[in-house]
């Protein structure tokens, strides 16, 4: 007997209201679940973050509100929300105020498309991983507007850092991406992760595939402008960067969308790379939601590894950033992808 | 062929440091050992500071309640934002028969110090250091104001004033 509140909810709304409300009810219901899910992932992953780099630094890290800590972001969000939103006089007030939008919305969209589970997984298309990679590229024009309309010398100089950075290690990413689905043959990513169900694609594609993770983990920290790629908004340098003109909850929907980034990348990672909500050898896959559980360690192992980067590895110059990316990584990719392809060819996958 | 060589030593070189920092991170994860953060209002009762810490200004005095200060005003006149202020008499002494300075009420408006030190460099007799104590919290800001030689103190003899 398998539960499915899913279907259940869906015939509770049939029996209150007609087929095509009860569409447009569910799409709504979703939004805001996932609305939901932004929040909390945001708010959570701040507070992995401070308390990881605590330990990192022989510190604890926030532990007073709540059990651990847990509570410490949310009260800081709510300080936020309840903060003045400034902004400089001569700003281009529309873009200036529509910057943030970009971000989270984009991030959400995103979202979206990440499989927490065989059965949570609000958008699947047959373009699943192309649409994720073009649509998460709209988000640095967010961040490129704050730099451009705050009207401020240091956020525009962090917004055209952004620029070069993005265009730079996007392509990165992309190539790292292909490389996963001449392996898997298919950008659907529900069926990325079926496919691993005879061992993940790390282990099917060996060595071009630890390369491809590699170059891939390399190239998502700087596409979550994490540490040692924070040029957009290096503190020491250029104030906070793009937003160092926000303030409140302005500021608080690209901390929160920062964080969400992160979650995306590491998702990302794990469907191309660990098999998303797959349970290693198949131990749990009878069990219903148990992907669940599954997809968020791998998740959070992943993130983890990110945050290890951030605060083991000082920042990076404009120019070696620009040398790392077009001097080292595009061209191993680009071997990587002909080896991948020749590989698929000759069946040496395992 | 720098280039290989180049990209195999960065690879050892990162995960060199990979290993420090994770290293720091799992040690401190799994037993706090080198934890150095204070559970500050918690440990006031066992909460023991080092030897430079600049808590306060305090005067020494010796076990017959003597004190080393001769009324100088020297640290009153170092401290850049007179959070000292020091009260002297003039008397007979009775050695030499000659008038000399000596210290009524030596004052320590704790409230405006800033721990800068200059007092205490510049005192020529050591007759004031630096306190331990770290917890001043206070209700109201005059119980900061300090009276730091203890009462009935007199200087100690062979200070010259």
């Amino acid at each position: 007997m398998i539960l499915n509140i899913f279907t259940d909810i869906h015939e509770l709304l049939l029996g209150l209201m007609p087929e095509n409300i009860v569409h447009i009810t569910e799409l709504v219901l979703i939004a805001v679940a996932y609305l939901g899910i932004f929040a909390i992932l945001g708010l959570f992953l701040v507070w992995l973050e401070r308390r990881i780099a605590a330990f990192f630094q022989f510190r604890l890290g926030p532990n007073r509100v709540g059990p651990m800590g847990l509570f410490q972001t949310v009260a800081d969000a709510l300080k936020l929300v309840s903060k003045e939103l400034t902004g400089t006089e001569k700003a281009d007030k529309f873009l200036y105020k529509i910057a943030p939008y970009f971000v989270i919305t984009t991030a959400l969209m995103s979202l979206s498309l990440i499989p927490f589970s065989y059965e949570i997984h609000a958008f699947d298309i047959n373009i699943g991983l192309f649409f994720l990679t073009s649509v998460s590229s709209v988000g640095v024009l967010g961040i490129f507007l704050a730099g451009w309309a705050s009207n401020n010398k240091y956020s525009l100089i962090g917004g055209m850092r952004t620029g070069i950075q993005m265009i730079s290690y996007e392509l990165s990413v992309g190539m790292a991406i292909v490389t996963m689905v001449v392996l898997a043959g298919t950008l659907q990513i529900s069926e990325i992760v079926e496919i691993q169900k005879d061992g993940w694609l790390i282990y099917q594609g060996h060595i071009p595939a630890i390369i491809a993770f590699m170059i891939f983990m390399i190239a998502g920290t700087a596409e979550s402008n994490r540490t040692p790629f924070d040029l957009v908004e290096a503190e020491s340098e250029l104030g906070a960067g793009f937003h160092t003109e926000y303030s409140g909850m302005n500021f608080a929907y690209y901390f929160l969308a920062e964080f969400v980034n992160l979650f995306l990348i590491s998702s990302v990672a794990v469907i191309l790379f660990f098999g998303g909500w797959l349970s290693p050898f198949g131990i749990t896959d009878a069990i219903p939601f148990a992907g669940l559980f599954w997809f968020i360690i791998k998740v959070l192992g992943v993130i983890f590894i990110f945050m290890w980067f951030r605060w083991t590895f000082p920042r990076f110059r404009i120019d070696q950033l620009l040398t790392l990316e077009w001097k080292f990584l595009l061209p191993i990719n680009m071997v990587n992808i002909v080896l991948m392809a020749l590989m698929v060819w000759l069946g040496l996958t395992l | 062929m720098s280039y290989f060589s180049d990209i195999i030593n960065g690879t050892k070189t990162l995960l060199t440091g990979m290993r420090v920092t994770g290293g720091y991170f799992f040690v401190n994860f799994f037993t706090k050992r080198d934890v150095i953060t204070q559970q500050y209002p918690n440990n006031i009762e066992t909460l023991e500071m080092f030897d430079r810490f600049k808590g306060e200004v305090i005067m020494l005095h010796n076990e017959n309640n003597e004190h080393r200060c001769d009324a100088c005003t020297l640290c009153e006149k170092a401290c850049p934002n007179g959070s000292i202020e020091i009260l002297g008499d003039k008397a007979k002494d009775p050695e030499t028969g000659k008038n000399k300075r000596f210290l009524v009420k030596h004052i320590y408006h704790l409230q405006m110090c800033t721990m800068c030190g200059l007092c205490i460099e510049a005192c020529p007799v050591n007759a004031i250091d630096w306190g331990q104590d770290f917890h001043h919290v206070e209700y109201d800001r005059s119980l900061l104001t300090k009276v730091l030689n203890k009462p009935g103190s007199k200087i100690m003899s062979g200070i010259k004033g």
